[in-house]
């Protein structure tokens, strides 16, 4: 099947890439799950997409029969050429303990705390920036700038560095999905720096992560400098865009919800609670499994090699497990979402993501209280792996 | 009223933590258990409750009196 066809039927032929799809996907999850629920393609190497929480659930905590060596939603052929991987999220037990627990300390609630100074500081010069013109891109000028700054700062790179960041993370993992030259063009770039960051901070060590993942023993031996190369690929690439998608998502929900707007600059407190409805609602990030051994998830069968797609933003708009399932509810009280994913890979950097979705909406809705789209028809948005409004215009009003 | 977290379950989302501090306790991997034999002082069930109604692993039990 050509990957470029129109889809005629999505419960045997969908394209995660359609553009309609990508706009608006909430409609088509909600047929597949009536009719499937657990589609089927063999577009882009060939998967399955299940659309019901309780499947999604059961195959993320069964890491054994569902392997996540290969994450990506349009794998390349053959995987990298270089050898490494981004562990621990490409990685399954054993190996995923150790690799997991080497980088959660740096992500834990109290530790994401040393960061918020710097993104309270961050979001106000963002906004001194355009405010005083009426209107902004609020994902390219704001959205898109808070996430590659905040992990400069953490892996300790300078910040000037952030839209090359930027630039080779959409490459990767963005425009790459669908174009292998784009893919491997920016993935050279990232480990060439990666790479050289290593190198420097094993000649000159330093108070930062990569140092302090370079100082780390696992069963008494020194952690390979392939493994950390692979973290910091993993650390920058998915903290990045993740980010920026759930912040720009929720600043063009609220540009069309003044009601909304008006409870958070009234009740700043909710903000935590509306967060997470935000990412309820609009979650980002698809990630891969691949079969190990033929089994079944709710009646169909996959056979060993298979790929599934785990579509969180698809669990998280299940109408068994979320009443008014496609509505925003600013302050929905039960919330037991799974945008960040759940079992043993749940997202090493949500504690981050939280506190910089939080600060950046905080910091909007104090000074932009009031602020619609310019234009609802040039949204733009990006989808596959991660997505989220890539264009955004807004006027404050 | 008693909120129990059981750790074996705990994958380290914190969404217990962010709504009811009191009861949970973090370590340094960002994993949580209740505090003490997990007893919810009065006053604090609702947020006992909210922490178990939005655990993504089901990994927090309430015991009512």
């Amino acid at each position: 099947m050509a990957n470029t066809e129109p889809v005629e039927d999505w419960c045997t032929d969908y394209d995660i890439f359609d553009p309609g799809y990508i706009r608006d996907p909430f409609p088509i999850w909600d047929q597949l799950r009536g009719e499937c629920p657990i589609a089927h393609s063999d577009r882009w190497s060939g998967s399955w997409l299940p659309t019901r929480y309780s499947d999604i659930h059961a195959i993320a905590h069964d890491p054994g029969t569902f392997s996540s060596d290969e994450i990506t939603v349009a794998p390349l052929e053959g995987g990298p050429a270089d050898g490494v991987k981004a562990p621990p999220i490409t990685s399954d037990p054993p190996e995923h303990t150790w690799a997991r627990r080497l980088i959660l300390p740096a992500f834990a609630p109290r530790a994401v705390e040393a960061y918020r100074d710097y993104t309270v500081a961050l979001c106000g010069e963002l906004i001194d920036g355009f405010i005083d013109r009426g209107r902004a891109d609020a994902a390219s000028e704001y959205a898109q700038q808070i996430p590659p700054r905040v992990i400069a700062h953490l892996l300790g790179v300078p910040p000037e560095m952030s839209d090359e960041f930027t630039e080779w993370v959409r490459g990767v993992l963005e425009l790459g999905l669908t174009d292998p030259e784009i893919r491997m063009k920016y993935r050279a770039i990232l480990m060439d720096f990666l790479w050289a960051q290593v190198n420097d901070r094993k000649a000159n060590p330093r108070d930062d992560l990569i140092t302090r993942l370079l100082q780390s023993e696992v069963d008494g031996e020194p952690v390979p400098d392939t493994h950390v190369v692979g973290t910091c690929n993993l650390i920058l690439i998915a903290g990045i865009d993740t980010t920026w998608s759930s912040i720009g998502a929720a600043l063009w929900h609220l540009a069309q919800h003044p009601e909304d707007r008006a409870r958070l600059v009234a009740e700043p407190e909710l903000i935590p609670v509306a967060v997470e409805e935000l990412l309820r609602a609009y979650s980002p990030v698809t990630m891969a499994r691949v079969v190990t051994t033929d089994t079944e998830v709710g009646g169909c069968p996959m056979k060993q090699g298979d790929r599934v797609l785990m579509s969180f933003p698809a669990a998280n708009r299940d109408p068994e497990v979320f009443p008014d399932a496609d509505k925003v509810i600013i302050d929905r009280a039960r919330n037991r979402h799974v945008a960040f994913g759940v079992g043993i890979h749940r997202c090493a950097g949500s504690n981050l993501a939280r506190m910089e979705m939080q600060i950046a909406l905080e910091s909007w809705l104090e000074r932009i209280p009031d602020f619609r789209l310019a234009d609802p028809d040039s949204v733009t948005w990006a989808g596959g792996q991660v997505r989220g409004p890539r264009e955004c215009e807004v006027v404050f009003t | 009223m008693k909120m129990i977290i059981n750790t074996e379950l705990c994958q380290g989302h914190n969404r217990c933590y962010a709504l009811a501090p009191d009861l949970v306790e973090i370590d340094d991997l960002g994993y949580a258990s209740h505090k003490g034999d997990g007893t919810v002082p009065p006053g604090r069930e609702e947020a006992a409750q909210l922490a178990a109604d939005n655990c993504p692993e089901e990994a927090i039990t309430i015991i009512a009196d």
